[in-house]
């Protein structure tokens, strides 16, 4: 039967792959694509419970979602634009000068 | 009957969508792991159809899998790939241990969806979810919101110009 359980399951599932994604890649786009996966399952939770609730309000919340997203995207490769022009990679382990 | 009929709509998008997820993390070319977050949001697209979220699915495809994908699409060409960023990756220890931290947030979400029960569709208005009524509930309730996400693009545009700029 169809419930709102498969759907919670399913973004559990995607939010935890994006999850694992973070912390092992190394490659700084790649990490980005995971955070967009996980800021998806997010997304995919507030409108299960949306249908659950009967009410609207959690696709208002997923629109706005899919808006900081869409900045975040635009920041963050901003971002990594300018580390790869002073440093000349994308790998993430080779940026570390605020570490040291 | 519809309830079998849903279900397996949703097996048919579900069991892709993860798969390309995964193709995202598994991948070891970013272009490889950016189709396939780009099949990821299609896939998903049809999963927020099926949550009669018909706003949110044409955003999901427009936003999400135009805009933001093409983006990613033109910085990973933008700079060029050495070979050495495509090596395979040697996990650390550390990086085990996260792993096995990933798959313990997973156990406790289970844990807690199991819990909860059963939770049924409750019965939904006929205009439920469609452009009128989610833009009507965005522009007079959600207003505030509504306006202060255009000064968050604003202001996303003119940060991304100042740091990817190389002078101004």
């Amino acid at each position: 039967m169809a419930a709102a359980n498969h759907y919670l399951a399913l973004a559990a599932l995607l939010f935890t792959i994006g999850l694992v994604g973070v912390v092992v890649k190394r490659n700084i786009l790649v990490v980005f694509m995971c955070v967009e996966l996980m800021l998806n399952a997010a997304n995919l939770t507030f409108l299960a419970f949306a249908r659950h609730q009967g009410s609207m309000n959690g696709q208002a919340i997923a629109f706005f979602v899919i808006a900081v997203a869409a900045a975040e995207a635009a920041v963050g490769l901003a971002i990594v634009i300018a580390v790869f022009r002073t440093r000349g990679t994308l790998w993430m382990d080779e940026v570390s000068s605020l570490k040291n | 009957m519809a309830d079998r009929a849903e279900l397996f709509v949703f097996w048919l998008f579900a069991i892709p969508l993860v798969a390309s997820a995964l193709g995202v993390v598994v991948a070891r070319n970013p272009v490889n792991a950016a189709m396939s977050l780009v099949a990821a949001f299609f896939f998903l697209a049809g999963i927020y159809v099926l949550l009669v979220a018909h706003l949110v699915a044409f955003l999901q495809v427009l936003v999400y899998a135009g805009a933001i994908m093409v983006v990613f699409l033109f910085v990973i060409m933008l700079l060029s790939l050495h070979e050495e960023d495509l090596k395979p990756a040697r996990l650390k220890a550390i990086q085990w241990a996260a792993v096995f931290g990933g798959f313990g947030v997973l156990a406790v979400l289970a844990t807690a969806i199991r819990d909860s029960g059963v939770l049924h569709w409750t019965t939904v208005a006929p205009d439920y979810g469609t452009v009128r009524a989610v833009g009507r509930l965005l522009f007079t309730q959600y207003l505030l919101p509504f306006e202060a996400t255009s000064l968050l693009l604003l202001v996303a545009i003119v940060g991304a110009v100042v740091v990817a700029k190389e002078r101004i």
